[in-house]
């Protein structure tokens, strides 16, 4: 056996950043005067202790969802599109706009045309980004960060003068009118009798991102296209040299990526208890991404797993804040340590267990 | 406009470009080495931190830089050990740094202090305070009727913080390092041909790591003076963004010491204007003119080439049209006047726009329709010994 089993490189090796992470966490509990096993039941309870936590957990993984999806179909063309936040931004805008100005009779028309307006305004935000990257060489990642920050200017200019309904203290867009309101998952489940997910705000998006992971699996690993975006992320001279168009596919794969992080609009714009956009309404999503992506090894069934993780630590992390004096930013140092463990320190992760692997392979095979 | 406030003008500019300046500066001993770092912003954040706090607990503003300059050089480290020694993505690796700099400043500044993720408020002893230089006028009604050679010198020249003296001293002192001494020479070479540096026998590792400590020294410093000298102490996420729009600048001045200097004053101007001019106005006129003179270069670029840049640049051009029209249409209708005569209403320019600039800037540099910005070639690949 000359290399580890797949099941190694997909599972173990995660598993086993996840917990060097934890282990670190508990030392920055430790720091602070906290007992880690007591915040991790708190943390554990405020994720999925009531029918409210679970739905909120729910809600903040369908979020995660859209952008892990988004930064892992870039990541596959060798892409880091690290401007996801303010791509979800500008989908709200698009959603947005599209409820406000268009009464809609139904929510399912709503959400077809908010869920393609945010698609396309979130396309569209990292368009210039994706274009200089393929035509002028400029550095994706430089260009995206540029764009989150403008993206932030121009949402706080649209809620604070032209989108502002009068007499509105708030920043922050009108209600959305009721006839567009999607319905939660507690309504669907209310018509079975079940209070299943209380007054969480989990909504029927939630299916919409899985049907998402689906059209991504397919279009990754069974379309042409997907085949095109894989070959010139694992070698551009190659992909050029069959003739695949590095430009076009820079472009398509950054357009995709684009659209996928601004239809988590539709969950956090539309599918919210009161439905309106709000000035923060990313909330660090786009950039949880980057490690549901890296730990989710880039496949839609890693990226649900580790966006149910990653909701989980986002709401048990929000409660734990609200028992204890530790702040809420707890979340964005575990955020770091994943990120760090599985996507710069991932060699050194693996190196170790791929050893193992190759000396207990060999003695076995010197066995027998 | 007055000469003073031109001059004031320039000392905010000088203020707010420090930090930027010593970012910057440190962005370009690490990319010139080939380690791209985009964990400037968590490096001076940490620092920030570390530095007020221990200020603040030991009363001395030195050790507290002291400090603040030892946790940005530990993160630095782990960059390198990242990057370096393990050959793991750079870029990701920053983005780990900045947040775990962003989330555990707060936890531990609420841990340890327990006043809502920020250090207490430094006494007067306990930060870097102005030097006034001998024969300075330090009052405001003073300079303000000072003559015009006395008002530069009161009020540009002196009354900065130590750390304002010694950042500008860092761009000479870069430079030599960089183009003078052996070690630069090395330095520039591994961000260029690592190989030919190894074929040469000098340790690739050493190189960047010694390049990655001192981006880590100038971090800290850049940390400490927005903490101690800036402000009395630490605030949750108090770089805001200086660590982008320093790697921003880095580009723009295509990695060279003195273009530093100039693009970090530039920056700094914007925020001074930012911050003195809340409200500036612009003729409807000049808008169109300025939007639809790009729409039209941007078009007029692009027909020549191929339909990928049509269909995007047109398609920016159409935005920019439409972006001109509809707020000279809106002024119109708002102030009930015909369409010529809103041509020369006044507008207020959205101050989001104004702060977007540094931000939009950067982008254009990148696109390379302004003097290409080449990086050093090296840059963001670890280097893999050939067997």
């Amino acid at each position: 056996m000359d290399k580890m089993p797949k099941w190694a490189d997909v599972a173990l090796v995660p598993v086993v950043s996840l917990i060097i992470a934890a282990l670190i966490s508990a030392i920055v509990f430790v720091a602070v005067g906290q007992n880690p096993w007591e915040a991790l039941k708190l943390m554990a309870y405020g994720a999925v202790g009531t029918s409210d936590f679970l739905g909120y957990t729910l809600f903040y993984a369908t979020n995660f969802i859209f952008t892990g999806l988004a930064v892992a179909v870039a990541f596959h063309a060798s892409l880091f599109n690290i401007g996801g936040e303010g791509q979800v931004l500008l989908g709200g805008l698009g959603a947005a706009i599209v409820v406000l100005f268009v009464p809609w009779p139904h929510w399912t028309l709503a959400l077809i045309a908010g869920a393609t307006a945010a698609a396309v305004f979130g396309a569209l935000w990292v368009a210039i980004p994706a274009y200089l990257q393929a035509r002028r060489g400029s550095h994706i990642v430089i260009t995206t960060i540029m764009f989150n920050f403008m993206a932030s200017g121009v949402l706080i200019y649209m809620l604070s003068g032209p989108l502002k309904p009068d007499g509105n203290m708030q920043i922050a867009t009108a209600i959305f009118p009721e006839a567009s309101h999607l319905p939660s998952l507690n309504d669907i489940a209310g018509l079975f009798g079940s209070d299943l997910f209380g007054r969480s705000p989990v909504n029927i998006s939630i299916l919409i991102a899985l049907l998402a992971c689906v059209a991504v699996w397919a279009l990754i690993w069974h379309t042409r296209l997907g085949y095109q975006i894989r070959a010139l992320g694992r070698s551009e001279s190659a992909a050029k040299y069959a003739g695949i168009s590095a430009v076009n596919i820079t472009m398509i794969a950054l357009l995709i990526s684009g659209g996928l992080a601004g239809m988590m609009a539709v969950n956090n714009t539309m599918g919210i208890n009161t439905p309106q956009l709000v000035d923060n309404a990313a909330g660090g999503a786009g950039f949880i991404g980057i490690a549901v992506a890296l730990m989710g090894r880039n496949h839609p069934v890693g990226i649900i797993i580790a966006a149910l993780l990653f909701g989980a630590l986002y709401q048990g992390g929000a409660e734990l804040s609200a028992a204890t004096s530790i702040p809420v930013q707890i979340v964005v140092v575990i955020q770091a340590l994943v990120i760090m463990f599985t996507g710069a320190l991932d060699e050194m992760v693996r190196a170790p267990i791929e050893k193992l692997f190759i000396r207990f392979g060999r003695s076995r095979v010197a066995g027998e | 406009m007055d000469f003073f406030t031109i001059v004031q003008l320039g000392d905010a500019s000088v203020r707010m470009a420090i930090p930027l300046l010593l970012a910057c500066l440190a962005g370009l001993f690490s990319e010139r080495a080939g380690i791209f770092d985009i964990g400037l912003e968590g490096k001076m954040l940490a620092a920030a931190f570390v530095s007020a706090a221990v200020s603040y607990t030991s009363g001395s503003v030195w050790v507290g830089l002291l400090a603040g300059i030892g946790i940005s050089v530990v993160l630095a480290i782990i960059h390198g050990i990242a990057s370096i020694t393990f050959k793991g993505n750079q870029l990701i690796s920053g983005v780990a740094i900045n947040f775990f700099a962003a989330g555990l400043t707060v936890v531990i500044a609420q841990g340890w202090f327990a006043q809502g993720g920020r250090t207490p408020s430094l006494p007067q002893d306990a930060r870097f305070n102005g030097l006034d230089f001998p024969g300075a006028l330090s009052r405001m009604r003073d300079k303000m009727q000072a003559s015009p050679g006395m008002q530069f010198y009161s009020e540009f020249v002196s009354g900065h913080s130590i750390l304002v003296y010694l950042g500008l001293l860092a761009v000479p002192l870069s430079w030599w390092i960089l183009y003078r001494t052996r070690f630069g020479l090395r330095l520039r070479a591994v961000g260029e041909a690592p190989e030919a540096v190894d074929t040469a026998g000098i340790s690739v590792v050493r190189l960047r790591f010694s390049a990655v400590i001192i981006c880590g020294i100038l971090c800290g410093i850049a940390g400490a003076y927005l903490s101690t000298a800036v402000q009395a102490g630490f605030t949750k996420d108090m770089t805001a963004n200086r660590g982008f729009i320093a790697l921003a600048a880095l580009i723009f001045a295509k990695w060279r010491p003195w273009y530093a200097l100039g693009a970090c004053l530039l920056f700094g101007l914007f925020f001074a204007i930012d911050i003195r001019f809340s409200n500036i106005q612009l003729q409807i006129i000049w808008i169109m003119v300025l939007l639809l003179g790009c729409a039209a270069a941007l078009t007029i670029y692009a027909v020549r080439r191929e339909k990928i840049d049509v269909i995007v640049l047109g398609g920016l051009s159409a935005v920019l049209a439409a972006v001109a029209f509809t707020a000279w249409f809106a002024t119109a209708s708002a102030d009930g006047i015909s369409i010529f005569a809103a041509l020369w209403e006044t507008v207020k320019v959205p101050s989001q726009l104004i702060q977007s600039l540094p931000y939009l800037f950067v982008v254009i540099v990148l696109a390379g329709f302004v003097g290409k910005a080449i990086p050093p070639r090296a840059g963001g690949q670890p280097y893999v010994k050939e067997r």
